[in-house]
C-alpha cells in the first residue's frame, strides 16, 4: 500500500467509525400517504391529514388522548364560569420552537388569524366571541352563545406565535381557493413535539424531535420523514422493499398480501369519515351540465332519483372489498348524536330513479359534470367511475373529472362545482359540527364553509343554533336528529359509506391509529 | 390482376416468403390492426358504454379459471370491463395514434428533408440545426412539454377531446428529425444527377422538379422509416399513457390499460395489466419485425 492510498483508507475508516454511532442510535420513521400535505400552514385547508401531521408541530389549547378523549395541552385546565364564559389557564414555560415564549396574546392572535380572511377553519372558531385576556397565562373566551362543547370543538385549532407571524409577514393564511403562498406554507413555528426540518412541497417533509418540549416524549424517534407516494402500487411496492417504514392508505385489494408478509402488519379499524355526495342547489345553471337556464339539483327528485341510482352496495362488494360501512346518515356511528334508527338508506331502485327523473322533466336524463380527488380518499376516482356508470344506467350522463387534490380541493371549496363526492369528519367527534359545517346555510362566521352545494334550509339552520346551545343531552338528540331527518327528507346529501381505515406499517414500528385518521408521532415507536 | 401477379414475382415478394419470421409478424400484426379496426364489430361488450358496465362483473378472472366466466373471455377489470374488449378497443386508439403521428412526422420531416437538401445553404444549416436541437430532446420529454402546455391552454371541458392530438402532435414533433436528414442526404444525391440538371435546364419550376422528379427517388428509406418509427410511436404513447399524461381512463389506450391494471398486480389480479401488455408487445414487435425486414429487402447491398 502507497502512502497516500493508506491515508485515504484510514480517513474512510475514521469516518465510517464517525458515522456507525449515529446510525446506531438514528430512529428515523419514514412514512407514506397517497397525497401531500398541502402547506405547513394549520389555517390553510381543514383536511384531516394536514391538521394531523401539523399537529405534531403546533398545539391547541386541548388536545386528544390515545382513545380521542379530550386532553389538556396548551391549556392545563379549564372551566366554565358563566354560560357564556370560560376561563383557560395556559401553561407557563412552553416556548415556541423559535424560543418566544407562549402566551395569553398569542392565543388572541390565533383567534383573528382562524377566523379572519383565508382561514379555512373558521368552523371550529365559529362560536367563540371574544377572548379576554386575564393575564400573561389565562384567558376568558366568550361565546356568542351558551356552547358546552367548547373544549372538544377547539382540539385541533392551532396557536400560532404572535410575533412569528407579524414578523414574517404571515398574519393572514393562504386562502386555499386562491392558491399563492406565504412565509408560513412552507415554514412552520409551533410549540409541539416536533419541529419542522425541512419542507419541499410534493416531495418531502422533514420532522425532528423538539427538544425543549414541555410533554414528556412516548416516542423514541430522531427524525421522521414523509414522502407522498400517489400510485397506489408505488406505494405497496415501497412498503414491500422497505423503503418506508408505514404509510396509508394500504390498497384495500392488498390489505390479504401485506398481512401474509412476516415482516409487516396492517392496522384496521373503522375510520368515522363519512364520504358523500354533494350538489349544486344555487347556481341558476348548472357548471358542465347540457341543461340551460335551469338547475336540475334544484328539484328534490333528481336529487333522489340520482340516489336511487347509486348501488352502495355494489360499491362496499367490489370497489370497497367488503370492508366500508354503508350509511344513510352523514355522521358515523361513532360520532356524539349519531341514530341508528335515522341511518336508513332510500332503497337501490333504478326503475324509481328512471321514474323520478321523468317526473322532473327529464325522461332522456341529462349531462353533468363530477368533480373527484384521486388522491385523496380510498378508493375515490374508483367510486366515481363506478357511479358514473350506475347513473348511466337511469340516463344521466357523467363527464368525470378526477384529478389530484392540490387541483381538486381549491376547485371544490369554491363552489365551481355541479355534482361533487366529499368526505368529512366531525373534529369535534360531535354531530353538530357536521350540521354547522355541511348543512347550514353558508354565511360569514364559517358556518355552511363546507356545505359546497350551498343547500339551505332555515329549519336546519335554527336547530344548529339550538343544538349548540343546548345542554340537556336528551333535548340535544332530539334536536340532531330533527335536523338530520329534514336533511333526509331534502336529500340534501347522498350519504355514501364510512371508509375504512387501513395502515400498511413494517412489524418494528408501534402506532396509534385514531378512529380520526390522526396519526401522532408522539406515540410512535420503532424498535 | 397483372400487377397483383407482378408484385407477387417480385424481389420484395420472394424475400418476404423466404423468411418465416416476416411471415409470422405480418400474420400477428395484421391480427392486432385488424382486431382494432374491427374493434366495434367483433368486440364482446362496449367498454366505452357506462351504461352497459356492471359493477359485480368486476375482477371476474379469465374464463379458464376458477370463478371465470365465458362471457368475459379475458376476465374483468375493477369497473366490470371486459379486459378483451378493453385491449380490442385501447388497440384501436394506440394504432390510431401510432398512424396519425407517423404520417404528421413524415409529412414534416420529408419535406423540410427536401427543401434543405434542394435549396441548401442558409436554408439547409438553419433546418438542420433546429433538427439537432429537436434530437437532443428525448420523445417522452418533448411529448411531456407539449401535453403540459395543452393542459395549461385548453379550457378544461376540452382534455378528453384533444388528449388524442395532444399526443400524435407531440409524437410527431419529436419524429420528424429522421424523416428529415435521410430525406436530406437522398435529395442531395439525387440533385447532382443528370435527369435532375436536365430538367432545371428546360426550365422547369423548382418546385415540379422538388415533387416530381426527386420526391419519387428518395421514398424507399421513408417507407423504412415510417415502419419502424410506428413501432416507436405506438411505445411512446404507451408509455405516456403509462404515466398517465395520455389517453385518459374514459377512452383507454393499451398503456393506459396498463397503468389501470398495474394497481392490481400485487393483490393478484393480474389479468388486468397482462393482456393489454401482451397485445402491445405483440403489436410493436411484429410492426418492428416488419420494419427490418423491409429495410433489409429495400437495400441493394445486403442480398
Amino acid at each position: 500500500m502507497t502512502a497516500p492510498v493508506r491515508a485515504l483508507a484510514l480517513a474512510a475508516l475514521l469516518l465510517l467509525a464517525a458515522g456507525a454511532p449515529f446510525h446506531a442510535r438514528a430512529n428515523t420513521l419514514r412514512v407514506a400517504d397517497q397525497g401531500d400535505v398541502m402547506s405547513m400552514d394549520p389555517y390553510m385547508i381543514n383536511e384531516a391529514l394536514l391538521l394531523s401531521f401539523m399537529g405534531n408541530v403546533y398545539e391547541g389549547l386541548t388536545g386528544r388522548g390515545r382513545k380521542l378523549e379530550t386532553t389538556a395541552e396548551l391549556a392545563t385546565d379549564w372551566k366554565q364560569t358563566a354560560p357564556t364564559v370560560w376561563r383557560f389557564n395556559l401553561r407557563r414555560g412552553v416556548k415556541f420552537h423559535d424560543g418566544t415564549p407562549f402566551t395569553a396574546d398569542d392565543v388572541i392572535f390565533s383567534l383573528e388569524r382562524a377566523r379572519g380572511e383565508g382561514s379555512d377553519v373558521k368552523t371550529y372558531v365559529a362560536p367563540i366571541k371574544e377572548i379576554r385576556k386575564v393575564d400573561s397565562h389565562a384567558i376568558d373566551i366568550v361565546t356568542h352563545e351558551p356552547y358546552p362543547i367548547l373544549p372538544q370543538a377547539i382540539s385541533v385549532w392551532y396557536i400560532l406565535s404572535k410575533q412569528w407571524c407579524e414578523k414574517n409577514n404571515a398574519v393572514r393564511p393562504v386562502d386555499v381557493r386562491k392558491g399563492t403562498e406565504n412565509f408560513a406554507s412552507t415554514r412552520a413555528n409551533g410549540t409541539g413535539p416536533f419541529r419542522l426540518k425541512s419542507r419541499e412541497p410534493g416531495v418531502r417533509t422533514v420532522l425532528q424531535p423538539n427538544p425543549e418540549w414541555w410533554g414528556k416524549p412516548e416516542h423514541n424517534l430522531t427524525e421522521v420523514v414523509f414522502t407522498p407516494i400517489s400510485n397506489d402500487a408505488t406505494r405497496v411496492a415501497a412498503l414491500l422493499s422497505g423503503e418506508i417504514d408505514m404509510m396509508q392508505p394500504v390498497p384495500l385489494q392488498d390489505v390479504p398480501r401485506l398481512q401474509g408478509n412476516a415482516a409487516l402488519k396492517v392496522a384496521q379499524g373503522g375510520e368515522i369519515r363519512t364520504i358523500f355526495l354533494g350538489m349544486d342547489q344555487k347556481r341558476d345553471e348548472l357548471l358542465g351540465s347540457n341543461v340551460k337556464g335551469k338547475n336540475p339539483f334544484k328539484d328534490r327528485r333528481v336529487r333522489q332519483a340520482f340516489y336511487q341510482a347509486i348501488d352502495v352496495e355494489a360499491i362496499r362488494a367490489r370497489i370497497m372489498r367488503g370492508a366500508s360501512r354503508p350509511t344513510g346518515l352523514l355522521i358515523a356511528p361513532e360520532v356524539q348524536g349519531f341514530s341508528a334508527e335515522l341511518n336508513r338508506r332510500l332503497p337501490f331502485d333504478p326503475e324509481a330513479a328512471r321514474a323520478l327523473l321523468a317526473e322532473a322533466g327529464y325522461p332522456g336524463g341529462f349531462e353533468v359534470a363530477m368533480n373527484c380527488p384521486n388522491d385523496r380518499y380510498v378508493n375515490d376516482a374508483e367510486i366515481c367511475q363506478a357511479i358514473a356508470s350506475m347513473l348511466a344506467k337511469v340516463g344521466v350522463r357523467i363527464n368525470l373529472a378526477a384529478e389530484t387534490k392540490t387541483l381538486w380541493f381549491p376547485r371544490v371549496l369554491r363552489r365551481d362545482t355541479a355534482f361533487y363526492l366529499f368526505g368529512w369528519v366531525p373534529a369535534s367527534q360531535d354531530a353538530h359540527n357536521a350540521l354547522f359545517a355541511l348543512v347550514a346555510t353558508p354565511g360569514e362566521a364559517g358556518q355552511g364553509q363546507f356545505n359546497l352545494g350551498a343547500y339551505s334550509n332555515t329549519r336546519i339552520d335554527q336547530l344548529t343554533r339550538q343544538i349548540a346551545a343546548e345542554a340537556d343531552m336528551g333535548k340535544r338528540s332530539g334536536l340532531i336528529a330533527e335536523a338530520f331527518r329534514l336533511t333526509q327528507e331534502d336529500v340534501a346529501y347522498i350519504p355514501l359509506h364510512q371508509q375504512p381505515l387501513t395502515w400498511g406499517m413494517k412489524k418494528n414500528v408501534d402506532m396509534v391509529q385514531l378512529a380520526n385518521n390522526f396519526n401522532y408521532f408522539r406515540w410512535a415507536t420503532v424498535k | 390482376m397483372s400487377r397483383v401477379a407482378a408484385w407477387l414475382d417480385s424481389d420484395l415478394a420472394w424475400s418476404f416468403r423466404r423468411s418465416p419470421v416476416t411471415v409470422a409478424a405480418a400474420a400477428v400484426a395484421l391480427l392486432c390492426v385488424g382486431g382494432a379496426l374491427l374493434a366495434p364489430w367483433i368486440a364482446p361488450h362496449d367498454p366505452f358504454d357506462l351504461a352497459a358496465l356492471d359493477l359485480m362483473d368486476a375482477l371476474a378472472p379469465p374464463a379458464w379459471l376458477a370463478e371465470g366466466r365465458w362471457r368475459f373471455l379475458l376476465g374483468t377489470d375493477d369497473q366490470g370491463r371486459d379486459v378483451l374488449s378493453g385491449i380490442l378497443y385501447g388497440a384501436r386508439i394506440s394504432v390510431a395514434v401510432g398512424v396519425a403521428s407517423v404520417l404528421l412526422s413524415a409529412l414534416a420531416g420529408v419535406a423540410l428533408g427536401l427543401l434543405a437538401g434542394y435549396a441548401g445553404g442558409a436554408v439547409d444549416a438553419f433546418v438542420m440545426r433546429v433538427a439537432d436541437v429537436q434530437l437532443s430532446f428525448p420523445a417522452i420529454l418533448v411529448a411531456l412539454l407539449v401535453d403540459g402546455v395543452a393542459r395549461i391552454a385548453l379550457p378544461e371541458l376540452a382534455h378528453g377531446a384533444a388528449a388524442f392530438w395532444v399526443i400524435v402532435l407531440s409524437i410527431a414533433l419529436s419524429g420528424w428529425v429522421q424523416y428529415a436528414r435521410t430525406v436530406r442526404g437522398s435529395t442531395l444525391v439525387e440533385a447532382r444527377k443528370e435527369y435532375v440538371q436536365a430538367a432545371r435546364l428546360i426550365g422547369r419550376h423548382p418546385a415540379a422538379i422538388v415533387l416530381r422528379h426527386i420526391l419519387p427517388n428518395v421514398t424507399g428509406p421513408v417507407l423504412v422509416i415510417a415502419t419502424i418509427h410506428l413501432a416507436t410511436a405506438i411505445t411512446t404513447e404507451a408509455t405516456l399513457s403509462f404515466l398517465g399524461v395520455g389517453m385518459p381512463a374514459t377512452t383507454p389506450s393499451l398503456g393506459t390499460l396498463i397503468r389501470i391494471g398495474n394497481d392490481f398486480l400485487f393483490s393478484g389480479e393480474w389479468w388486468i395489466t397482462l393482456f393489454p401488455g401482451l397485445a402491445l408487445v405483440a403489436l410493436v414487435l411484429s410492426v418492428n419485425l416488419l420494419g427490418d425486414w423491409l429495410r433489409d429487402a429495400l437495400n441493394p447491398r445486403l442480398a
